[in-house]
């Protein structure tokens, strides 16, 4: 009569890849809009169950490399293999049907929706009944809405935003904005969870919230995350794994205190004269 | 020796029979079984237990920590916000003969290490991680403490220790225990029935404002009586409901809703989170509840602002029928006569805004509410009260386990805490201190007999430590701190909180601190609020930069002239307080802050901190002088330290004659 879902229903979609294994592998890829080459011949991995960081100065490529990762983008060379397949070419909602997720620098949320209808958003990639059944709302459909709803719950309870359910989500600060949309995120019930920059423009106490629930979606949901951050003390204490971009090039990779100590880093970092 | 008092007093034993609290956990498992008991707000929704299922629960976990080695007379720390399990742990250690202690769950870990260690805690249940992350931080400094318990698994999983159980699992136990031997529920049973009402059924730790906290220990027939008596005093019944909200460490969760909750048999209801309060009472709309004055405040304060947003359509109606309320809503609350017409006004202004107002507050189903803690404003007070809301006053304290005294349905004022509450006895001393002798009085405190004969009079009266004095009406009146009632030089009474509280019921007025012990009058510091203030500035045209331009500008002067004229006028009406209204005052150019270590982290000033830092202030106030420079150091929110100088404006305000009511202008010496 109290049914309280134990942390284990949590765990991620299952796709029979064994953690620490390769889960999404970037090979040499290139990207470039017109003459301007904003990624060039770019390799890493991520690894099932890590938290890897893409870090680099403004304009290293950051951004595109996440959107070629999650479809947005097809690079002109180089192939991206997820979870055993290749693939070249594809949209961001096939993306999401592979089961990955992502977030944005700029929130992205419906403003005018409340903080449960945001998230429920994010669960409508999983929903199986038409739209027609969801417009009638009754029978199958009503009851697929309330196992969904239960899902949604379980992820207002996990972000603690329980105060602002009904709450619509341009009323809301900044900071429980980002965390309404890796609410959303994680409807979708992602094997691999994209962040970009989930810690822009956050005061203090905001990244530590941040950073907990990173760190306990990573472990508690077993999801791989992938992020992009500007905030080295973040990087260095969250990540498994960094690779960091320079100009589109990949310039280290490896774990945080190797690439913390890696002379073309530091350069890249403090501007040396290329 | 609590005993031995108790007998003298022959005070009335009404509920013999039932002298502790899991006893009445069995009748109301026999005769409200399928009533609701307790209601938790989880994953978005109401989850429910019975009387008959709520025994179920606490029988489990009572046999678990048998199965964990409980014995009678261990002590159980309870740590968390409001959780069905807490409460439950509550009696299940009970049912036990041992002794619950709950702690406050925002305390830091030292405080809460002293206070472990000084109850001699075996086990701690705690509600989640980052009580046991706290409890973990010290648990090798407290000898006594062998386990943990926790309620929520949320990030314990990688806790490796034997010493941490799940709640779940220690129910599991217990319930295993059952199977293997059904007997043991029985025994369990036969225990609680044959328990003895002097036990002690609670150890309540004082906030610890005043020094180190204190265990107040309350005997388990004491604490059932003062229930009863209030319980029958309100006339609650199986049938009310209340939202458990407040800290589960304080006497006053712990009587309103356990204490009160077991002897009348009604349900408790605990919030999702605290954030949620407001969403969760309008869910709920309890029938009895309590606030202390700055709930109601915010209340008023997020209502008038949503109004000013209104159109003008609603602008009219509220502004019509809060004027048709304040007129007829108190006398039809308190069943006075009151003209047809006014009637028929305020049945439509039910349907056009107390219903729904009340209805979006959470109130609509309020039989009885309660404020305390604090002085409430007359205004603040009367608009829930005329729209139809019988809130009422009470004064009490962990010592007395809560009621000394209480309104009555009908005599009902804002300046008085009330009559004496049912078997109370209540006296004033010679110095004007308020001291009492009750049903729920206390035993004594854990392990400081001299702290105990400290707070008691050698007749057995408990010392409240607070000043006041029988209104003509026979209610009760609080004026302060007993130790901060001072005299000024022609021997009047100087109180200082009495003054500064007037003072702060305008909304232009933020904070006040009065001075005059052993002056020649009373004077006054105030800050102003700059929320009211800034926006009347803005509607007024009146251009600032900063808290200290504007608490500088003549227009706010002239503005806080009349506020303290207005409170001199109130004080000149009460003959106790008449010869202590305030002569001069001064807006300070900087807020007291709790960085700055003028207020304490519960937003109370520091007398005697801001005495020692604004000295040359204080002097300007008493040589005549029209202003002062100061230069003030200052820390600012970031941790680094400036200082902001400014020169200070000093002015004169009215006297009013203690007789007649027209001021009396005083020259300035």
């Amino acid at each position: 009569m109290n049914p309280r879902p134990s942390p284990a229903q949590f765990a991620g979609a299952d796709d029979g890849i064994a953690k620490g294994d390769v889960l999404l592998k970037v090979d040499n890829v290139s990207l470039s809009f017109g003459g301007v080459k904003a990624i060039t011949d770019i390799s890493f991995d991520i690894r099932k169950g890590e938290i890897r960081a893409i870090i680099g100065p403004n304009g290293a490529g950051k951004t595109s490399m996440l959107n070629v990762i999650n479809g947005f983008y097809t690079p002109q060379v180089g192939t991206i293999t997820f979870r055993g397949e290749e693939r070249r070419a594809m949209k961001p909602h096939h993306a999401v049907r592979q089961g990955i997720a992502r977030t944005f620098q700029n929130v992205a949320l419906f403003q005018g929706m409340t903080t449960l209808e945001n998230i429920m958003a994010g669960r409508s990639v999983l929903m199986k009944r038409n739209i027609f059944w969801q417009m009638l709302w009754h029978g199958p459909a009503l009851k697929e809405e309330i196992e969904h709803r239960e899902k949604v719950e379980e992820i207002i309870d996990f972000l603690e935003i329980e105060h602002i359910r009904r709450t619509p989500v341009g009323k809301l600060p900044y900071g429980l904005q980002k965390r309404v949309e890796l609410g959303r995120a994680l409807a979708m019930e992602p094997s691999l969870l994209l962040l970009d920059e989930p810690m822009a423009g956050m005061n203090l106490e905001e990244k530590e919230d941040m950073s907990r629930f990173i760190i306990d979606v990573n472990q508690q949901r077993g999801t791989t995350i992938a992020l992009i951050e500007h905030d080295m003390g973040v990087v260095m204490d969250l990540s498994d794994r960094v690779v960091v971009l320079d100009y589109g090039k990949k310039i280290a990779d490896g774990e945080p205190d190797v690439v913390k100590n890696d002379q073309a880093v530091i350069d890249a970092y403090l501007g040396v004269a290329h | 020796m609590s005993a031995s008092i108790w007998r003298r007093n022959g005070l009335a034993h009404t509920a013999t029979a039932l002298d502790t609290f899991p006893k009445y956990l069995l009748r109301n498992a026999e005769q409200f079984g399928s009533r609701p008991a307790m209601r938790h707000k989880d994953y978005g929704i109401w989850q429910t237990w019975t009387w008959r299922q709520q025994l179920d629960e606490i029988r489990a976990f009572a046999l678990g920590l048998l199965e964990l080695g409980f014995e009678r007379g261990d002590k159980v720390a309870v740590v968390g916000a409001n959780r069905p399990r807490l409460y439950w742990t509550f009696t299940a250690v009970q049912s036990l003969g041992g002794i619950p202690v709950p702690v406050y769950a925002d305390a830091v870990a030292e405080e809460m290490a002293y206070v472990l260690d000084h109850a001699g805690v075996r086990f701690a249940v705690a509600q989640d991680q980052e009580q046991v992350d706290k409890l973990l931080s010290f648990a090798d400094q407290i000898p006594a403490l062998t386990d943990i318990i926790y309620d929520e698994k949320r990030g314990l999983r990688d806790y490796r220790s034997e010493a941490l159980h799940d709640f779940e699992e220690v129910q599991a136990k217990g319930r295993a225990l059952i199977e293997r031997d059904p007997s043991a529920a029985k025994n369990w049973e036969d225990g609680v029935r044959s328990a003895s009402g002097d036990d002690v059924s609670v150890m309540l730790y004082t906030s610890g404002t005043t020094g180190r906290s204190k265990g107040v220990m309350i005997r388990a027939a004491s604490a059932v009586q003062a229930a009863f008596d209030t319980v029958k005093f309100d006339n609650l019944t199986e049938r009310d409901s209340v939202l458990a909200y407040l800290p589960l460490a304080w006497v006053g969760d712990h009587y309103l809703n356990y204490a009160q909750g077991y002897v009348a048999g009604f349900c408790m209801n605990c919030p999702e989170s605290q954030q949620t309060v407001p969403q969760d009472l309008r869910e709920i709309g309890p029938t009895f509840y309590f606030a202390p004055p700055r709930v109601f405040e915010g209340l008023l304060t997020s209502v008038t602002i949503r109004m000013e947003d209104a159109g003008r359509f609603k602008k009219w109606i509220f502004r019509t029928f809060t004027e048709v309320a304040r007129k007829y809503g108190e006398a039809i609350l308190e069943k006075r006569p009151v003209p047809l017409a006014g009637r028929l006004a305020y049945a439509l202004g039910e349907i056009l805004l107390y219903g729904p107002l009340k209805n979006v507050l959470g109130l609509s189903k309020i039989r009885v509410a309660y404020t305390a803690g604090e002085a409430i404003g007359a205004d603040l007070f009367s608009f829930f009260r005329s729209l139809g809301i019988n809130l009422k006053q009470l004064y009490g304290q962990t010592e007395a386990f809560l009621y000394v005294t209480c309104q009555k349905d009908g005599e009902v004022r804002s300046d008085t805490v009330g009559l004496p509450a049912p078997n109370v006895d209540i006296r004033i001393s010679e110095g004007g201190e308020v001291q009492f002798r009750s049903p729920g009085m206390f035993v004594g405190y854990y392990k400081e007999p001299e702290k105990t004969a400290e707070a008691m009079t050698p007749d057995g009266y408990v010392k409240t430590g607070d000043a006041g004095f029988f209104d003509t009406d026979g209610q009760l009146k609080i004026i302060d701190r007993a130790k901060d009632v001072g005299k000024l030089c022609d021997g009047s009474l100087f109180a200082p909180k009495y003054i500064e509280n007037t003072l702060k019921f305008f909304p232009n007025i933020k904070e006040a601190v009065a001075f005059g012990d052993g002056r020649d009058f009373a004077a006054v510091f105030i800050n102003i609020d700059l929320t009211a203030v800034g926006n009347w500035a803005e509607r007024n045209n009146i251009a600032y930069a900063s808290y200290q331009e504007l608490a500088g500008h003549p227009r706010v002067y002239e503005m806080i002239a009349r506020n303290v004229d207005e409170t001199n006028r109130r004080l000149s009406q009460e003959p106790a307080m008449a010869g202590a209204q305030i002569r001069r005052f001064l807006i300070l150019h900087k807020e007291l802050d709790a960085d700055d270590g003028e207020l304490t982290r519960t937003q109370k000033v520091r007398r005697s901190f801001i005495a020692e830092r604004y000295g040359e202030l204080i002097e300007a106030l008493y040589d005549g002088s029209s202003e002062k420079f100061v230069s003030t150091e200052v820390t600012f929110e970031d941790g680094r330290k400036g200082r902001i100088s400014a020169t200070v404006k000093i002015a004169e305000a009215n006297i009013y004659g203690s007789a007649h009511a027209s001021p009396v202008r005083e020259a300035a010496e």
